[in-house]
């Protein structure tokens, strides 16, 4: 295989995060990878997914399938999309024989950005700096449907100058979950008040994570409290230096 | 979402006493869970897992063939098998029996499936007096509540409370150590236990080869419910039978260690049928209800019949971040946490609270510690779908519809999609670091005010990751 990868920087990193993505090409094109983004992309459809308008959701997904049919890797910043492409797109088409082929095919090709430097790049140390105290937060996603755990970790074990420090509990949600923020935005709320518990406990300047939803959350929570703690995600911290 | 389901959430996320009592009480049951599933304390879990798993399945799959060989195997025992479709047919049933018998008091021990046919309450309408024997059940039978938990029913509750309720109900001087509350209601309940014409149990097993109700329990109080009083009448949903007496080596070995943390509970018993001649003690009749109540509905669903794996360990319940926060009576039906989410709808229509299936982040931890390995966030999703195929049938929540349709257009159209991504952010606020706490109030409407509701919002970058990478 070439070293071509193709980014899906997912439309939330499109339009609200794009130093996410700039990011991850950074550390992608510093090992040597030849990075480009095909322009046509948009959204995974998960917001439609998890709201239950499964017909939408599998427009989008199709449109997912085009717009990637080309690209022989493509690495995305966030556990949660990849999760929908690898573990739910297939549900959407148990109907369509032909497009559940695509979907298989599309599965083996689309990696979250830690595990790709880790499993495929198969580098742990990307040569990265910062001079930082932090905690390390486990999407829900990633960790369960991804089964991501270490890789994020052993790259921030080798990010100089960085201590990573384990927040109790540290598989909690943070109460995004999509839609569920502003459905149940007072119960959403209240779990990332308790995950913000935990962060404190570490006494972490900087939340880091593998998902910009999470981090939308956390550093929204944080900052409604008025807390003086950031959030980064991983590859903002894989590209210091 | 329904008043009432919003206010309950309201209520209890607004009220700090208990919201401590009910993040100590699952995180407590959560912690021993975690200890004795260990990879060094349990090396086959994960495989026990999946045995249980598969054992279900198949039994479901199999359902009326296991069903018949367990009531041809009561029967062989002198016991009997009663099918009742609903809640009045199974309190139809006691209280023909009662009439038949004469009896006037019942004694219950712990189950789900009485509580969710309101037993307590149908018997006592008809003037019968049904005592619940389980300490916990008792302290809320003595409150006029429901169940918090399916394990832990009295979960809410401190020991102050249950002070003030035995002080007020029992008129007992006023008691705040745990051994000395539970020492009131066991005088209270030993009388009970001597003068009770009929006891009523649950079931956390039916064996199909041998026709045996298997019971497990801490407090001995099922055991004397079951024994002492001249008939026991078990009651459980038809989803409870497994097929061999030897596939409790699964079952039991996750069933107590998912649901309290205990290698294996106090008191596991096997029952079948009455007592036999030359036998010490025993009931004299032996009756097993068996309860659909909205079961069968779910049989056709390969997918979502899966729901009906489910041993009642409480595990997914202490797991929930949602649980942990909202708690038992929050929920809709007796049953509450992921396993309620996905039964209730199940069980009662979707419309009962279309909201349910909604009420979780999807964060998948109920389904990580099932011990029979149900995937919950699936049928959770699945049923969100059933949700919106129902709105869109009765023309309900169509602006959401709308939006998720224009939603799916953006999004297959690139053009389009930035267009209206820059258009939002020229009118957005930009900035880039400060976060945003509050918009002019003609945006804040709709999810915009839900989220400020709670949080800030991120500023809106000059430029989309797409023009920065086209300038680079
Ligand atoms: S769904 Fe699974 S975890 Fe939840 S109560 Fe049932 S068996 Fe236990």
């Amino acid at each position: 295989m070439g070293n071509q990868v193709s980014l899906f920087v997912t439309c939330m990193v499109d339009q609200l995060f794009p130093k996410v993505g700039m990011a991850m090409a950074d550390v992608l094109e510093r090992l040597g990878y030849r990075v480009d983004f095909p322009e046509g992309q948009t959204c995974c459809g998960q917001p439609a997914f998890n709201s239950g308008y499964r017909a939408e959701a599998r427009t989008v997904a199709r449109h997912f399938l085009k717009t990637f049919e080309a690209s022989e890797r493509i690495v995305v910043p966030s556990g949660s999309c990849t999760a929908m492409v690898t573990h739910h797109f297939a549900e959407l088409f148990q109907k369509e024989p032909e497009t559940l082929a695509l979907v298989h095919a599309m599965e083996k090709k689309v990696y979250e950005f830690a595990t790709f430097l880790t499993e495929v790049a198969g580098v742990e140390d990307v040569g990265a700096r910062m001079e930082d105290v932090v905690t390390f937060h486990d999407g829900c996603h990633g960790l369960r449907e991804l089964g991501i755990k270490s890789a994020p970790r052993r790259l921030l074990a080798h990010v100089k100058g960085l201590e990573l420090r384990e927040m109790v509990p540290a598989e909690e949600c943070c109460g995004f979950g999509g839609t569920f923020a502003v459905k149940f935005a007072e119960l959403s709320g209240a779990m990332a008040r308790t995950k913000i518990e935990a962060i404190l406990g570490t006494g972490a300047n900087t939340v880091v994570s593998l998902d910009p939803s999470c981090l939308m959350q956390i550093q929204g929570a944080l900052s409604r409290a008025g807390l003086n703690v950031r959030t980064m995600h991983l590859a903002e911290v894989l590209a210091s230096r | 979402m329904s008043v009432e389901f919003d206010q309950k959430i309201h209520d209890t996320l607004a009220n700090a006493s208990l919201q401590l009592a009910i993040y100590t009480a699952t995180g407590r049951l959560k912690e021993k869970r975690i200890e004795v599933t260990a990879e060094n304390v349990l090396p086959d879990y994960q495989e026990l897992r999946t045995q249980a798993n598969a054992l279900k399945k198949h039994t479901i799959d199999n359902l009326d063939h296991y069903l018949e060989e367990f009531e041809r195997n009561v029967e062989a025992y002198g016991g009997k098998v009663v099918y009742c479709k609903d809640a009045t047919e199974v309190s139809d049933f006691v209280l023909d029996l009662a009439k038949r018998r004469g009896s006037k008091l019942i004694v219950k021990s712990k189950s789900m499936t009485t509580e969710e046919v309101d037993l307590n309450e149908r018997l006592e309408h008809h003037g019968l007096e049904s005592v619940e024997t389980d300490l916990g059940e008792y302290i809320l039978q003595l409150a006029h509540e429901k169940p918090y938990h399916i394990v832990a029913p009295a979960l809410h509750k401190t020991r102050y409370d249950v002070a003030d309720l035995f002080t007020k109900a029992l008129h007992v001087a006023r008691e705040t150590v745990p051994e000395k509350l539970t020492l009131i209601a066991r005088g209270v309940l030993r009388e009970k236990f001597l003068k009770a014409d009929i006891g009523i149990s649950g079931a956390n097993f039916l064996i199909a080869d041998s026709g045996a109700v298997v019971l497990v329990e801490n407090e001995g109080n099922a055991r004397l419910t079951t024994s002492a009083p001249k008939i026991h009448v078990a009651v459980a949903g038809i989803e409870k039978v497994i097929p061999r007496a030897r596939d409790l080596a699964v079952f039991l070995k996750l069933l107590a260690r998912s649901a309290t943390g205990q290698l294996l509970s106090v008191y596991t018993s096997f029952l079948a049928g009455p007592r036999r001649v030359g036998e010490v003690d025993g009931p004299e009749e032996f009756y097993v209800v068996l309860l659909d109540n909205g079961r069968t509905r779910l049989l056709p669903d390969r997918s979502k019949r899966e729901s009906l794996y489910c041993i009642r360990c409480g595990a997914c319940l202490n797991t929930c971040p949602v649980y942990r926060k909202i708690g038992g009576h929050s929920f809709p039906w007796v049953y509450s946490g992921p396993i309620g989410a996905i039964i209730t709808p199940q069980f009662m229509g979707i419309s009962h609270e279309p909201a349910l299936p909604f009420a979780s982040s999807l964060c998948g931890a109920c389904g990580e510690v099932c011990p029979v390995k149900i995937d919950i966030p699936k049928v959770l999703l699945e049923l969100r779908g059933d949700v919106k195929k129902m709105e869109a049938r009765e023309g309900q929540n169509r602006m959401e519809k709308l939006a998720f349709r224009v939603f799916a257009w953006v999004m297959t159209h690139p053009r389009i999609y930035e267009m209206a991504g820059r258009l939002a952010a020229s009118v957005a606020p930009a900035g880039d670091g400060k976060w945003i706490g509050s918009l002019p109030a003609p945006m804040s409407v709709g999810p915009m005010k839900a989220w400020l509701s709670e949080r800030d919002l991120p500023p809106s970058p000059s430029k989309s990751f797409r023009e920065m990478w086209r300038n680079r």
